[in-house]
Formats: C-alpha cells, sequence, structure tokens
C-alpha cells in the first residue's frame, strides 16, 4: 500500500486504498463491491465458464435484474419478448450457479440496481463499487469510488475483483449558497452539464462540494452523481458525512458492533485535504440555479424554464450542425417559449430519480390535482421496497387518483428495453438522465427535469414552471 | 482477441458530434447474450428507415463506404452507456479504428478490449482526415500501430499516441484477464492486509 503524505483528494485516498499495483500509468485496483445486471452480463459469465473460471469474490458480488423487466403486474408470465425472457432466465441461472448475492424479479427487494445498491448497505463510503452500467456513478453520493465498466471488464472483475486501470484527473465542482424554491438536485446536476458540456468532465473524476451540495439529502446527491457520466466524468464523488453515516447505519448489509465503530471513524478521514490540488474547477452560485429542462438530444442541451428554444447559430463550431439535427428531431423551432412546448407523456422514475425522496416530491405537486386529460403518465418506482414505502405513506394513492398508471421497480421507460416506450413524436417529461434521439423509444422526443417539474408538467400538459403551481 | 498491427482500409466520415451509443447500437438489440452478429444493426436509426429499408444518404450505406475499416468521428464519440454492444457491432461491421478529437472514457476503453483502436488526434487533423474520408479518391488510410502512425492517401505520416500497456495487448491480442491471473498472488496477498484493514469492506 502507498503512504503518501502530500495533501490529497478523496479520489486520491479512495485509490491509494485501492491500489494492488502499478507499472508506468497502468494499475491493477482492487474493487470492493461488483452488481451486475442482465443486459451486460451474458457475455461475461459466458466467458468465465468457457475458461473454466470461478467467480473470484461471490460474496462482493451482487446481481439484479432491472433493464429488461417489465413494469406490468403480470411480469412473471409476460416477458415483453422472448429474448428478453432469455436474457432474464440467464441471468437467474448465472447468479445460481456461481453462488452470488441475487435478488430475482419476484423479490420485494427488487429494484434499479442503483437504487438497490444503497438501500441494501451494499454502498458504504471509501469503497470501489463498479458495474456494467454507466450510471453507477451514482454510488459516489456515499464516498465510494463508483463507475461504469463495459462486459470485457465485468468478466475481469468477476475472474479476479480487481480492475485494470489508468488513474482519472481530479476536478472539483463546488456550488455554494442556498438553493431558491422549487430548485432540486436534479436542477443542479443538469446546470452543472449545461456549463461544462457533456465531455467537460472526461478524463476526471468530479468531486461536488460547497453548502449547497451539502445541504442535499442522501437522495439528492445520488441524483447529482448519478449524471457525472452525462458530464463526461468517470465518477462522482462526494465525501460522506453525518447524513451518509446515518444513512448507511442499521441497512441489511452495513456493519454492525465494532466494526461499525471503526468503519466510521475510518469514513471520518474521507474528504479531501484543504490544499489538495484539483486540475480542474467549476464554481457555481446555488443562488444562480433555475428549475431547468432540456431542449435538444444531448444532456448538455439545458435551459431555465422560462427561456426561449436557441437557434442553431447561437453556437459554434459543429455544435451548430448538432442543433440544427437535434431541433428538428425534436420538432422545435428557435424562439418557441420552453413554457409553451405541449407534451403527451409523463415518466417519473429511474436510477436519477425514482427514490422515496423523489415519489414525495411529486406528490406535493399533484395531491388533490387531476393530470391534464390524454396525458400518458407512469410512475415506475425505483425498487420493490420504494414502491412498499410509498404505498405506504399514501403517496401511491394520491398519484393514482391524480391519474398516474403505478408501475412495478425496474429502468423501464428510461432505456426503453422493455415495453414502456415512447411512440414517434411523442413528447415526454421526464425524470430519468439521457434525451439521446431514439433513447426512450425511436422518434420519441424526451425533456429532462426533476421530478417536481414533470409533476408540474403533467398537470398543465406543457413544460410548466413548478414555482407557478 | 484478433491481434492489431496495422490496418489498411477506407475511412469514413462522420463528424456529428456526440455519437452516442443510443446512435451506435439502440437498446432493443441489447436482449442479445452473445457478442456476434450485431454489425447489420450498428448505427441502427440513422441506417434503416421506418420500414426497414436502407437510407441511401447515409454514408455506412454508400457503396464505397459500406467497406469502411476506420471512422473519422466527431467529437465525444461513444458516449452514453456503458454497453460493450457498441463495440461489438462496430467490429462486427468492420470498423476497426476510430479517429477522433474525444472520446467517451468507457467506449473508449471498451474498443481496446474488442481489438478496436480509438485514436485521439488535435482538431487541424482532424480536419484533414474528415477532408480525405470526404472524397472516394483520397479515403483510403493505413494506420501502423507498431510506428503510431496514420498514413494518408497522399504518403503523409501522423503521429499518434497510444497507451503503452494498451498497445502491447493490441498487438500481441492478449487477454486481459490472463495477465492479471499472473499477479494472483498479488491480489491474494492485497486481500489479506485489507481485510485487516477494512474489515467492515
Amino acid at each position: 500500500m502507498v503512504i503518501m503524505s502530500k495533501s490529497r483528494t478523496l479520489y486520491d485516498k479512495i485509490w491509494d486504498d485501492h491500489l494492488i499495483h502499478s507499472e508506468n500509468d497502468t494499475s491493477l485496483i482492487y474493487i470492493d463491491r461488483h452488481l451486475v445486471h442482465e443486459v451486460t452480463s451474458p457475455q461475461a459469465f459466458e466467458g468465465l465458464r468457457d475458461a473454466g473460471r470461478k467467480v473470484h469474490a461471490p460474496n462482493k458480488t451482487i446481481a439484479v435484474p432491472d433493464h429488461n423487466v417489465a413494469t406490468t403486474s403480470n411480469r412473471l408470465t409476460n416477458f415483453g419478448s422472448e429474448e428478453g425472457r432469455i436474457q432474464l432466465e440467464t441471468l437467474d441461472k448465472n447468479a445460481r450457479d456461481f453462488g452470488i448475492h441475487y435478488y430475482p424479479v419476484d423479490d420485494i427487494r427488487q429494484g434499479i440496481v442503483h437504487i438497490i445498491g444503497p438501500e441494501q448497505g451494499w454502498t458504504l463510503p471509501g469503497m470501489t463499487i463498479v458495474c456494467g452500467d454507466s450510471h453507477t456513478a451514482t454510488h459516489g453520493a456515499f464516498g465510494a469510488l463508483a463507475h461504469g465498466i463495459g462486459t470485457s471488464e465485468v468478466e475481469h472483475v468477476l475472474a479476479t475483483q480487481t480492475l485494470i486501470q489508468q488513474k482519472s484527473k481530479n476536478m472539483k465542482v463546488e456550488v455554494s449558497g442556498v438553493l431558491g424554491n422549487g430548485v432540486t438536485a436534479k436542477d443542479i446536476t443538469l446546470t452543472i452539464i449545461g456549463k461544462t458540456g457533456t465531455a467537460g468532465g472526461t478524463g476526471h473524476v468530479i468531486e461536488y462540494c460547497g453548502s449547497a451540495i451539502e445541504s442535499l439529502s442522501m437522495e439528492g446527491r445520488m441524483t447529482v452523481c448519478n449524471m457525472a457520466i452525462e458530464g463526461g466524468a468517470r465518477a462522482g464523488l462526494i465525501a460522506p458525512d453525518e447524513k451518509t453515516i446515518e444513512y448507511v447505519r442499521g441497512r441489511p448489509h452495513s456493519p454492525t458492533g465494532e466494526k461499525w465503530e471503526k468503519a466510521v471513524e475510518f469514513w471520518k478521514t474521507l474528504y479531501s485535504d484543504p490544499d489538495a490540488k484539483f486540475e480542474k474547477e467549476l464554481f457555481l452560485r446555488a443562488e444562480d440555479v433555475a428549475p431547468v429542462v432540456t431542449w435538444g438530444t444531448s444532456p448538455e442541451d439545458v435551459l431555465p424554464i422560462t427561456d426561449f428554444v436557441p437557434s442553431p447559430e447561437s453556437f459554434q463550431g459543429n455544435k451548430i450542425e448538432a442543433v440544427k439535427r437535434s431541433l428538428e428531431y425534436m420538432g422545435l423551432r428557435p424562439g418557441q417559449k420552453l413554457q409553451d412546448i405541449e407534451v403527451d407523456a409523463v415518466f417519473i422514475g429511474s436510477c436519477t430519480n425514482g427514490r422515496i425522496e423523489d415519489l414525495r416530491e411529486v406528490e406535493k405537486i399533484v395531491k388533490g390535482k387531476k393530470i391534464k386529460s390524454g396525458i400518458r403518465a407512469m410512475v415506475v418506482p425505483g425498487s420493490g421496497l420504494v414502491k412498499k414505502q410509498a404505498e405506504e405513506e399514501g403517496i401511491a394513492s394520491s398519484l393514482k387518483e391524480a391519474g398516474f398508471d403505478w408501475r412495478l421497480p425496474g429502468c423501464s421507460m428510461c432505456l426503453a428495453m422493455n415495453p414502456d416506450q415512447l411512440l414517434p413524436e411523442e413528447r415526454c417529461a421526464a425524470t430519468s438522465n439521457r434525451n439521446f434521439e431514439g433513447r426512450q423509444g425511436r422518434g420519441g422526443r424526451t425533456h429532462l427535469m426533476s421530478p417536481a417539474m414533470a409533476a408540474a408538467a403533467a398537470i398543465t400538459g406543457r413544460l410548466t414552471d413548478v414555482r407557478d403551481i | 482477441m484478433e491481434k492489431f498491427k496495422t490496418l489498411e482500409g477506407i475511412a469514413a466520415p462522420m463528424p456529428l458530434i456526440n455519437i452516442d451509443t443510443d446512435m451506435l447500437i439502440p437498446k432493443q438489440f441489447l436482449k442479445t447474450i452473445k457478442r456476434t452478429g450485431l454489425g447489420e444493426n450498428l448505427f441502427f436509426e440513422m441506417r434503416y428507415d421506418k420500414n426497414g429499408n436502407e437510407i441511401k444518404d447515409f454514408i455506412l450505406n454508400r457503396e464505397h463506404y459500406s467497406k469502411s475499416s476506420i471512422i473519422i468521428g466527431g467529437a465525444n464519440f461513444g458516449c452514453g452507456s456503458s454497453r460493450e454492444h457498441a463495440p461489438w457491432a462496430l467490429k462486427d461491421f468492420g470498423i476497426k479504428c476510430i479517429i477522433s478529437t474525444s472520446f467517451a472514457d468507457i467506449f473508449f476503453n471498451n474498443c481496446f478490449k474488442n481489438g478496436i483502436l480509438p485514436i485521439i488526434v488535435t482538431e487541424d487533423i482532424h480536419k484533414n482526415l474528415l477532408l480525405d474520408a470526404d472524397s472516394e479518391k483520397t479515403s483510403h488510410m493505413e494506420i501502423d500501430l507498431e510506428s503510431q502512425k496514420i498514413i494518408r492517401s497522399n504518403g503523409d505520416q501522423i503521429d499518434f499516441a497510444v497507451d503503452k500497456f494498451k498497445k502491447y495487448c493490441l498487438i500481441n491480442g492478449l487477454d486481459d484477464i490472463g495477465l492479471t491471473l499472473k499477479n494472483s498472488d498479488k491480489i491474494i496477498e492485497f486481500e489479506k492486509d485489507y481485510s485487516d484493514k477494512f474489515s467492515w469492506a
């Protein structure tokens, strides 16, 4: 283990703790938790079988189906497609054959992998966490180094519990001040991407800090880190504090007794030293963050809801052509008021915004109201336990009364691998993380926003400033 | 993995920025449990119309470029999800090298694991290579990984940088896992110290 005397960032500290060895710029790092889902793992398990290899640390490997699962009540018998059924069955077989932790689709703890990791206490501060999914960045909210990997790397981690890596650079994003009314974690993270661009974080690990970040709940912090990848960063991190410790206390796989005491003592050392060096820095005033929506087909296409659709000519270089293309795809014209854009569908859910706090935000807006007639509005809780809690808190009944379709947990319309898809030219207010062409269904038009903003859009039938509701 | 030493082939110009993994291979094709057969669905929505017919204007549908093995792509190529189906689809189609001014991190790594060489060049060089690729006459290029050179149709040679370890793996067609398992002792030793120090993990 390398002992360094110089000032280190939080990322440097976690890296050093997990470094097995290093040669030139290439390092072998140890992985504490490997999360596995049905879409990016079958070929990796097949590779293990072909080579006669075992899973190196089955007790640190956790599998759950989420991308492909149907969100309707008949999902144990109706898979949407034969290929989908085979993929789910393959995960089931692999999980059992290799003896890894597993939450099958009929287990109440099943849900989106990035929601159940923290929920079950698998995600702890200071850990390295990987998953064959780019939104693994979510777990960074706990001060864990967490990032997405490809299937070849999934196989590598299964076989060795390590990953070959080049160390990233450090980037700091500081958000200070007090968030205004109606402004949420989603608005912070989208605003940051709007400023850095989708490649602004490439090659870096972002540490989010500042009073506005500290003021966020763990749920909010997860939303911020979740979209680090949309800013191009390898991972997002937030230093653990009392809120973090309280969140993980007592979870099924959190440490207990003496181990807990030892862990907490260690977690308190997980912060960037005051004079640690960051290669890139961005400062943002919380007061300058407004409720935002995306208007284009890249998450960097973000504007405050009070703004107007921009013209391609207001951009530079290759972005001009890209904006022309995205406005055509989105069926929008320059100068159009964002608040005049009518929506056909509303999607609440995903690893970005499918947690209990997100559903509470939606309830606040829609309770006692009805969604605009003709709008297709869907709520997909992030896990079976989130669903249960929302039902117990009465959120589910408020949302159902308002006209929302209350679904079973999964990734659902965020990536539309299951039957939950937009139709061509159908326009959706979505709490998910990507507005790429075709992301939510071929020809579908996605506007990303916070749960409160999506709820407001469901009521009025158009993109709406939540502060006016 | 197939060895990558030199490559000669046609380069297709795709200057659009932020070519994301949903464009490369949309989700309906992620249901496969195999690594092969994805090439026909590469760039699916740009390549085929709603009735499944080829869109003639799309660069890789044009006869000359349908045999491309190199893409000169726009900035932030491969952004989005971690799906390795994207490089699998590229490889299955016949693409072995992508040249851009920048790549998304996970996609960049995924390419190397599949014998595809992603090359980062400056904007000036990128512009020239796009111009070369734009014309059928000059669209033929050569990549020499050993000497780290791109050789244009006019004979000009352009140096490029590549990580030493990644180059070594590509040239020798090496499987990472085999290499790492040579260090099994180090991993086991590390795990012992680690579980003493971080018993809660």
